[in-house]
């Protein structure tokens, strides 16, 4: 009985899916054959253009087939316009991974000298409430002014846009650090450092790892617009380049990878946060 | 007469309320603590019996008074007086031993962890929680949860033990279990122990004497009651001594009664020498024993009433 009601829900899943497959077929299916094809006109336009209508929008067969051929070959580089997709996803979480450990880098420490000090916490909360709503794109065209290279900018869009969360998560994570374990650590006269690493580090890590897995979300997000606009590599730019080959079959293939990847880097991040949490 | 271990002078405690109104929480308190006694502070709520505990341990700061340990003002928290909080206050991330280890660490920084962990083993085993090393807090009850809380306070050996109200939140049975092991592992130890209560009968088992507080604001020391029954008690037979309900009446007609009208009736009230009485003794004897003490906060060794 049990074993059934696990089933359910992924048997629902599959149902949900092939609904969409069965849609997606029908709507992309190939027009009925013009009524008067003249025969005349068919020999000037070719049999193809004669005999129907093909849809401008792919396929489900049309997109499995691409996302086969992808998969037998992800890595190939054929120039700057033509590589594989695996390529450009890595050159896109590879992006992302270094803004994201840079910005981890200064937000932990920062954020832990806000949490500890309500003074230091009065005087740095403007700044964050005025920088924290800013579109991580809006610092683009600063970054490639002062930085004058287009990937150093894209991972200082995403260092920009994964701060905020790690910040202001870590600084409440550690201000809210029980009373009582502070106290512990007073009464058994422990230094300031030893509390930071032995107490407040471990108290405060699950908050810690929740903004730091708001972050990596909006580090993907920002990273295919940011792409978008710098161009070269990645998957963004892989996107805005099958755009522009119109090769809708491509872009359908990318938005899966996206959100592929997406999913992963969330579900590590989720598995690193069950690690540091502790039930109460 | 010897020093105490723990003298308590003349501590008050206010609080400023936003209107800048002025609240005296305690005042004039003077009691001491001699060492391998056994000290209950009995009041109700509101008294500010958190708050002594607090300025004992030194996490808090009295706003008058002095607190002196060994002959040295306390300035702030110290390894000599370890706590045990109500709410056991153990880190949920570490185990059992964890908690007990780090503690142990804190105390002899210079220990090998094979050291560490070897004298952390002696105390889980003192406390009767050998084979639940490698438990989270979350996976221990009530009750074994705060067995690691006395084991950590235990186990940096300190000079003094401050217990806030600690088996309060355990349920009557596991709370009787653990007052018999705090009565055994005092007795093994001569651990000097100032606890919180408002359980009169736990205070009437554990504590060789009992003070007792009146009710807040400007609670003080009303009398300091000396427990005259045996050391070797136990929970069976407590109740069986002859001086048991003496002491225990004398306990509950204080709380209900006099605790509220003792403002009124303090004129001719020495704060700094609350009167010492043992009402377990026979009526004809039990008299207030002697409320002018010289020195010392007024406190009669006990073996001097014994």
């Amino acid at each position: 009985m049990t074993s059934l009601r696990n089933w359910r829900a992924p048997a629902l899943s599959m149902v949900v899916f092939l609904l969409m497959i069965g849609i997606w077929h029908a709507l992309t299916l190939p027009k009925a054959a013009p009524p008067a094809a003249d025969s005349e006109y068919a020999a000037l336009v070719g049999a193809a253009a004669a005999s129907g209508q093909k849809s401008a929008f792919p396929s489900p067969a049309d997109v499995g087939a691409k996302i086969w051929q992808h998969l037998q070959e992800p890595f190939y580089d054929r120039g700057p316009n033509d590589k594989g997709i695996g390529i450009q996803l890595a050159f896109s979480i590879a992006r992302v991974l270094t803004g994201y450990l840079l910005a981890a880098l200064v937000a932990i420490p920062v954020g832990f000298l806000i949490g500890m000090s309500p003074t230091v916490y009065r005087a740095l909360d403007p700044y964050i409430q005025v920088l924290k709503p800013i579109s991580p794109l809006a610092w683009m065209p600063l970054a490639l002014f002062t930085l004058k290279d287009s990937s150093i900018s894209a991972i200082f869009v995403i260092f920009i846009c994964s701060l905020w969360p790690m910040l202001i998560n870590t600084a409440f994570g550690v201000a809210s650090v029980r009373k009582e374990w502070l106290n512990v650590a007073r009464t058994l006269e422990v230094g300031p450092l030893r509390t930071a690493f032995r107490v407040i580090l471990p108290a405060a890590a699950p908050t810690i790892m929740t903004g730091m897995r708001i972050s990596i979300g909006i580090a993907w997000l920002v990273i295919v617009a940011a792409e978008m606009l710098v161009g070269g590599t990645g998957i963004g730019y892989f996107v805005w380049n099958e755009w522009n080959n119109l090769s809708i079959t491509n872009i359908l293939t990318a938005i899966l990878a996206i959100g592929l990847v997406g999913m992963l880097l969330d579900l590590l991040l989720a598995r690193l946060t069950r690690l540091v949490t502790f039930p109460e | 007469m010897s020093e105490p271990l723990i003298r308590v002078e003349g501590i008050a405690k206010k609080f400023t309320g936003r209107d800048g109104t002025s609240t005296t929480v305690f005042e004039n308190l003077y009691f001491g603590i001699e060492p391998g006694e056994f000290v209950c502070l009995i009041g109700h709520s509101g008294c500010g019996k958190t708050t002594i505990l607090n300025v004992l341990s030194g996490l808090e700061q009295a706003s008058s008074g002095y607190v002196f340990v060994g002959g040295r003002e306390v300035s702030g928290p110290s390894l000599d007086r370890a706590v045990i909080f109500q709410s056991h206050a153990l880190m949920p991330w570490l185990t059992v031993m964890g908690n007990i280890s780090f503690a142990v660490s804190s105390r002899w920084p210079e220990w090998s962890d094979a050291k560490v962990r070897e004298h952390a083993q002696k105390y889980i085993d003192l406390v009767n929680l050998t084979g639940s090393e490698k438990k989270r807090p979350a996976e221990l009850s009530g009750g074994m949860k705060q067995r690691v809380g006395i084991a950590r306070a235990l186990s940096i050996q300190p000079k003094m033990l401050l217990m806030d109200e600690p088996f309060s939140a355990l349920d009557a049975l596991t709370r009787g279990v653990l007052q018999e092991e705090v009565l055994r592992i005092c007795a093994e130890t001569r651990q000097t122990v100032f606890m919180i209560t408002h359980d009169v009968d736990e205070a009437i088992l554990l504590a060789d004497k009992i003070i007792l507080m009146t009710n807040g604001p400007q609670a003080k020391i009303a009398e300091v009651v000396v427990n005259t029954m045996p050391r070797s008690r136990t929970r069976h037979d407590l109740h069986k001594h002859p001086h048991y309900y003496r002491i225990r009446n004398h306990l509950i007609d204080f709380l209900v009664d006099r605790s509220k009208l003792f403002a009124a009736v303090s004129a001719e009230f020495d704060p700094r020498h609350p009167p010492l009485v043992s009402p377990g003794l026979d009526p004809a004897e039990a008299t207030v024993l002697d409320p002018s003490r010289p020195q010392g906060g007024g406190v009669t060794p006990l073996a001097a009433v014994r």
